[in-house]
C-alpha cells in the first residue's frame, strides 16, 4: 500500500492562521474537526447531502465535506466558532435561542451560517425566501418553523437597529 | 399555588447557547489522548452461515491494533429481557445485509477501513426470506430456531367483547386492507461512541436514548460488574427512537478498548445508520368496523402484520402497541386484535416516534373517513359521535384520565375553516382530518416492574448552587431544561441557576431513558418529589427566622416570604444556610413509579400509561394532476399536552412531529430490494422533507391539566405525529376522489392512480395468509365506570 506524502496546508480560519501537515486528499471538514479542534462544524453524511458541514469561504457558504483543505488555502474561512465575537451572540444567534430553533442542535451551526449569508444579502426576507435559502440544510427536529421564526425575528431586529443608527446619526 | 413564574412561560432552553455557538460536544466531537478508531465489517449476505473468517491480513496491516469477531463477544443481549437474541458480532450465521461481522481498531479511521477490506469471510448462503409472505409460507426455513411458528416472532390474539355480535348490530360494516411502509429515523447525527476501558472499569460516551439499558447490556456482554460500567451521554444529535436500545458498536468499541488499552471511537457512516435501522415497522393491516346509521361505532376488528426484520428489538412491545393504542380516541364497545411480528432477512425494525401508533391509526382514521362518506356524515361529526370521555376506561382496560380531545377537534375544525371550506375548494385541493392519542410514558417496565421508572436527586450547597441529578436522556427535546424549570419554579429561582447533571449512569439515579414520551411526566415527577423534601426543610428553617408557620410561607424571587406579608422575608441563600445548619447537608432523592395499571390479560400492561395526550389534525393539500405531486399546503395540529411547561418547546415538538409525518406520508420508505439490499441508504436517495416541502404548520396547545402529571403536564414529543399521515391521506381523497390506502403518496403512485385507464386492474393490497390462534377473551377491568 502506498502512502501519499503529506503536504503543508495553511488556512485562515476565523481570522487565525493555522498551518498543518495533511494528506492532499484531506477534506476541509476533516482538517477543521480533527486537526484544528473546530468541532462545531458537523458531519451528517460526508457526501454533500445534508449541509451540516457548511462553513463560509469568503462569506459564501461551502460544504466542507466536499472541499479539499488545499482548495481552501488563501480564503477567509468562517466556522460557527467565529460567529459570536467576544462571547456576544449575533442577533441571529440570539433570535435562534429565543425562538427554540435548536432542538438537538446538530444542524444548527451550519443553519446559522446559511441563514446569516441570506441576511447579509437580504435584510428583509419573506418567510418563503428564508425557506428557499435554507433548503439545502436538513433539519430533522424542528419542522423548520422555529428556524424560520428565528431568521425573521433576527432580520426585524437588525433592520430596527440600522434604522435606530440612521435616526441617531441624521 | 401562587402565580407561576417559570412554568407555562416561553423560555430559552438552558443549553441553547451551546448549540448556536458550536460549543456543544457530541459523540464524534470527543477527542481523547491516544484514542484509536474502530470500524465494523458488515455482512454482504442477507442470510448465510459463516463458514470461515480470516482476519490475519487485516491484523498484519500497519496501524491496526486489534480485530475482533463474533467469538470474542459471544454473550447474547437484547433490550427486552425475554428476547436476548443478538450478539455484538454475528457468531456463525448472518441474518441481514449490514449485520456486523467483525470490528477493527486502528490508529486512524482510514486504516481501520482498509483493514475491514482485508478480512476474508466465507459465507454459505441460505435462502433469504425478504417478505412476510415468504417468511410465513408453510415450507419456509427459520431465521431464528426458537420461534414456535416459523418466523412468527410474536403472536397476539385478543378479543374484548363480542365482535361478531357487534358487527351484527351494525347498520354498516366496512372491511379494508392497508399498507403502511416502513421508514427510518434519520437523526442528523449518526451513531457515535467513545469507549475507555481503564483499570477494569469501562466508561462509554454514547449518544443513546437509554443509558441505563446500555449500561446493563455492557456489563452482561463484557462480563464485568454492573458498577464497573459508566455510560455518559454527550450532546445527542436527535434520536426519534433509533438510539433506544443497546447496539453492536457500543460493545465493539468497549471490547476493542479493553484489548488495546486505548480509548476507541466508532462513528457510523450514514449508510451504516440506514442498515442499523430499528425504524418503523412496515405494516400490512386488515380492518373491519361496524357503525350504526347515526354513526355510533359498534365494533372493530383488526389484523396487523409487522415486518420485523432480522432481530427482536422491542418487537414484543411493538406488536402489543399496534393493538393497544387504537381504541383510546373513540368508544369502541367491542374490539378484536390479531397481531403478528414476522422475522425477515432485513435490517431490524424497532421503535420510531409514536411506536406502534401510526400504522393502525393510519388504517383506522381512513376507514372512519370512508364510513363517514358511506353514512353521508361529516368525518368530524362521526368522530364526535364516538369521542372517548375523560376519566373513563377503554374496552381494552386502559385508564383514561385528563382528555382534551374534544377541544383539540374543535380547534382544528375552527382554525382550518373546515365547515366553510371543505368540499368547496378548487379542483386538486382538499382538507382531511384525523385524531389520535398517545402515552405519557409506558406504565410498565420489562426488567424490574416493581422498581421506580425514574429517580432524581437534588442537592443545594451553602452558597445557593442547586444541582439536579437524573439519569434522563437529553436528545434535543429539552428534558434537561424541563427538569431545571421545575426545580426553579419550586424554589423561586430561574432555570439558568439550576445545573442539570443528566444521563450519566456513574452518578445519576436510574431513569429509564427517552422513549415512550416518558421524561416530562416521570423524571419531572421524580424531580418534584426530591425538590419537595428540600422545600420543606427550607421552609422550616425560614419559619424560625421569620417567626411564621411554614404553611404561611412561600417561595418568591430568590426569597422565602410570608404569603400575607411579602416584606416579612428571608433571602433564599440565607434560608439555605440556616437549613444546612439545622438539618445538615441539603440533598434529597425522589422517585416515580406509575400506578399499577392494566387489564386482566397477558400483555395488558403494554399500552398503559399514567396519562394520555390527544391530538387532532386537519391537513390541506394540493395535488398536481399532471405530475402526481402532492403538496401539503398547511397543517393545523391541536395537541392536548396537559400543562405546557414551556410552550416554546411544546410547539417545537408538535412541529417536529408534523414534519416527520409529512415525510412518512409523502416520501420516506426504507425499501429493501430482492437481494436484501437497501435501495436508498443515503440522504440523496432516502428523501426527507426540506424546508421547501415542509408545509406551514399551525400548532394549537390544548391544556387539559392532568391530575398526576408534573404541574399537570403530559407529553408532546411523539403523540402529535400519529394523526398527520391519515389526515394528509384523507385530504388527498378530498382533492382527487381517489383513495390511497397505503403510504407513501409518492408522485408516481399518485400519478398512476389518477390516470388509471378505465377497466385497468387496481392494485389490490393484501395481507399474508396466516392462521391466528383462538383469541384470549379477558374480563374487563374498569377504572372510572363503564365507557362502553
Amino acid at each position: 500500500m502506498s502512502e501519499t506524502e503529506n503536504v503543508v496546508v495553511t488556512l485562515n480560519v476565523n481570522g487565525e492562521t493555522h498551518t498543518v501537515l495533511a494528506p492532499p486528499y484531506e477534506t476541509l471538514l476533516e482538517t477543521l474537526r480533527e486537526r484544528l479542534d473546530l468541532t462545531g462544524t458537523k458531519h451528517g453524511c460526508e457526501l454533500g447531502e445534508c449541509s451540516a458541514c457548511m462553513v463560509l469561504m469568503d462569506g459564501e457558504p461551502v460544504l466542507s465535506c466536499l472541499t479539499l483543505s488545499l482548495e481552501a488555502q488563501g480564503h477567509a474561512l468562517t466556522t460557527i466558532e467565529g460567529v459570536a465575537k467576544n462571547g456576544v451572540l449575533t442577533p441571529l444567534q440570539q433570535a435562534y435561542i429565543e425562538s427554540g430553533a435548536s432542538q438537538c442542535g446538530y444542524c444548527t451551526p451550519a443553519m446559522v451560517l446559511s441563514a446569516q449569508t441570506l441576511l447579509d444579502k437580504n435584510p428583509s426576507p419573506t418567510r418563503q425566501e428564508i425557506r428557499d435559502a435554507i433548503a439545502g440544510n436538513l433539519c430533522r427536529c424542528t419542522g423548520y418553523v422555529q428556524i424560520v421564526d428565528a431568521v425573521e425575528l433576527a432580520a426585524k431586529r437588525m433592520r430596527e437597529s440600522v434604522e435606530d443608527r440612521v435616526r441617531r446619526e441624521t | 399555588m401562587s402565580e407561576m413564574r417559570i412554568v407555562g412561560k416561553p423560555r430559552t432552553k438552558i443549553d441553547a447557547v451551546s448549540k448556536v455557538t458550536g460549543a456543544a460536544k457530541y459523540g464524534d466531537d470527543m477527542m481523547l489522548p491516544r484514542m484509536a478508531y474502530g470500524k465494523l465489517l458488515r455482512s454482504t449476505q442477507p442470510h448465510a452461515y459463516i463458514r470461515r473468517i480470516d482476519v490475519s491480513r487485516a491484523r498484519a496491516l500497519p496501524g491496526v491494533l486489534d480485530v475482533i469477531t463474533g467469538k470474542d463477544l459471544p454473550i447474547h443481549y437484547g433490550v427486552l429481557p425475554n428476547n436476548q437474541d443478538e450478539t455484538a458480532l454475528a457468531m456463525d450465521r448472518v441474518r441481514y445485509i449490514g449485520e456486523p461481522v467483525a470490528a477493527v481498531a486502528a490508529l486512524d479511521e482510514r486504516t481501520a477501513e482498509r483493514a475491514c477490506d482485508l478480512i476474508e469471510v466465507e459465507y454459505e448462503p441460505i435462502k433469504p426470506l425478504l417478505t412476510m409472505e415468504d417468511a410465513l409460507a408453510p415450507n419456509a426455513g427459520r431465521i431464528h430456531d426458537w420461534t414456535r411458528t416459523p418466523n412468527a416472532h410474536k403472536i397476539v390474539s385478543l378479543e374484548f367483547g363480542d365482535v361478531e355480535a357487534a358487527f351484527g348490530r351494525a347498520d354498516l360494516v366496512r372491511e379494508d386492507t392497508f399498507l403502511y411502509e416502513g421508514n427510518s429515523h434519520v437523526p442528523l447525527e449518526t451513531h457515535a461512541v467513545v469507549a475507555k476501558f481503564e483499570g477494569g472499569h469501562l466508561t462509554l460516551w454514547s449518544g443513546t436514548q437509554v443509558p441505563h439499558y446500555v449500561q446493563r447490556a455492557l456489563a452482561q456482554v463484557l462480563n464485568i460488574p454492573h458498577g464497573h460500567v459508566r455510560v455518559i451521554l454527550p450532546a445527542i444529535g436527535g434520536g426519534f427512537g433509533g438510539k433506544s436500545e443497546p447496539l453492536s458498536f457500543e460493545f465493539c468499541a468497549s471490547e476493542l478498548s479493553r484489548r488495546t488499552g486505548r480509548p476507541v471511537k466508532i462513528v457510523l457512516t450514514r449508510e451504516e445508520q440506514f442498515y442499523t435501522h430499528r425504524g418503523r415497522h412496515p405494516a400490512k393491516m386488515w380492518m373491519k368496523t361496524g357503525v350504526k346509521r347515526d354513526g355510533e361505532l359498534t365494533g372493530l376488528a383488526v389484523k396487523i402484520f409487522l415486518d420485523g426484520g432480522a432481530f427482536s428489538s422491542f418487537g414484543i412491545a411493538s406488536t402489543y402497541y399496534t393493538g393497544a393504542l387504537t381504541p383510546i380516541t373513540y368508544k369502541v364497545p367491542a374490539y378484536k386484535f390479531d397481531g403478528v411480528r414476522v422475522f425477515t432477512n432485513k435490517p431490524p425494525c424497532g421503535p420510531k416516534r409514536g411506536h406502534g401508533g401510526p400504522q393502525p391509526r393510519f388504517g383506522f382514521e381512513i376507514q372512519l373517513d370512508k364510513l363517514a362518506e358511506d353514512l353521508g356524515m361529516d368525518p368530524i361529526a362521526l368522530r364526535r359521535r364516538n369521542l372517548v370521555e375523560p376519566y373513563s376506561t377503554t374496552v381494552n382496560s386502559l385508564r383514561i384520565t385528563s382528555c382534551g380531545l374534544s377541544e383539540c377537534i374543535a380547534q382544528v375544525e375552527k382554525g382550518s375553516g373546515w365547515q366553510e371550506r371543505r368540499g368547496k375548494m378548487p379542483p386538486g385541493k382538499g382538507l382531511g382530518f384525523a385524531a389520535s392519542a398517545y402515552l405519557s410514558g409506558t406504565g410498565t417496565t420489562m426488567w424490574h416492574p416493581d422498581l421506580p421508572h425514574s429517580g432524581a436527586h437534588v442537592q443545594i450547597d451553602r452558597g445557593g448552587a442547586i444541582t439536579v441529578f437524573c439519569g434522563s436522556a437529553e436528545i434535543g427535546q429539552g428534558s434537561d431544561h424541563l427538569l431545571a424549570a421545575l426545580v426553579a419554579e419550586e424554589l423561586g429561582v430561574y432555570p439558568e441557576d439550576v445545573r442539570v447533571v443528566a444521563g450519566d449512569t456513574g452518578i445519576t439515579p436510574v431513569d429509564l431513558g427517552s422513549y415512550s414520551s416518558r421524561v416530562t411526566f416521570m423524571s419531572g415527577n421524580a424531580t418534584l418529589k426530591a425538590t419537595g423534601e428540600l422545600k420543606a426543610k427550607l421552609l422550616e428553617a425560614a419559619s424560625r427566622v421569620l417567626e411564621t408557620a411554614p404553611e404561611e410561607l412561600e417561595f418568591g424571587d430568590y426569597e422565602i416570604h410570608d404569603r400575607n406579608d411579602h416584606a416579612n422575608s428571608i433571602k433564599l441563600v440565607d434560608a439555605i444556610v440556616r437549613a444546612e445548619a439545622q438539618f445538615g447537608t441539603l440533598g434529597a432523592t425522589g422517585s416515580y413509579s406509575p400506578p399499577r395499571l392494566g387489564g386482566n390479560y397477558r400483555g395488558s400492561v403494554i399500552g398503559t400509561s399514567p396519562a394520555y395526550s390527544f391530538t387532532a389534525c386537519v391537513a390541506q393539500v394540493d395535488v398536481d394532476a399532471d405530475t402526481g405531486e402532492v403538496r401539503v399546503e398547511k397543517l393545523w395540529v391541536a395537541h392536548d399536552c396537559g400543562r405546557a411547561l414551556n410552550p416554546t418547546l411544546v410547539h417545537g415538538q408538535i412541529q417536529g412531529c408534523a414534519y416527520m409525518g409529512v415525510g412518512e406520508a409523502l416520501m420516506e420508505t426504507q425499501q429493501i430490494d430482492g437481494r436484501g439490499l437497501h435501495m436508498s441508504p443515503s440522504l440523496l436517495e432516502y428523501h426527507l422533507p426540506t424546508s421547501i416541502e415542509t408545509p406551514e404548520i399551525e400548532t394549537i396547545l390544548v391544556q387539559a391539566i392532568d391530575p398526576e402529571g408534573p404541574y399537570g403536564a403530559k407529553e408532546a414529543g411523539e403523540g402529535p405525529q400519529n394523526p398527520i399521515v391519515p389526515a394528509i391521506t384523507n385530504a388527498v381523497y378530498q382533492a382527487t376522489g381517489v383513495r390511497f390506502d397505503e403510504t407513501p403518496l409518492s408522485a408516481d403512485k399518485v400519478y398512476r392512480a389518477l390516470h388509471k385507464k378505465k377497466g385497468q386492474r387496481e392494485t389490490t393490497l393484501t395481507i399474508p395468509e396466516f392462521r391466528f390462534p383462538e383469541p384470549e377473551r379477558p374480563t374487563p377491568r374498569e377504572y372510572y365506570g363503564d365507557c362502553s
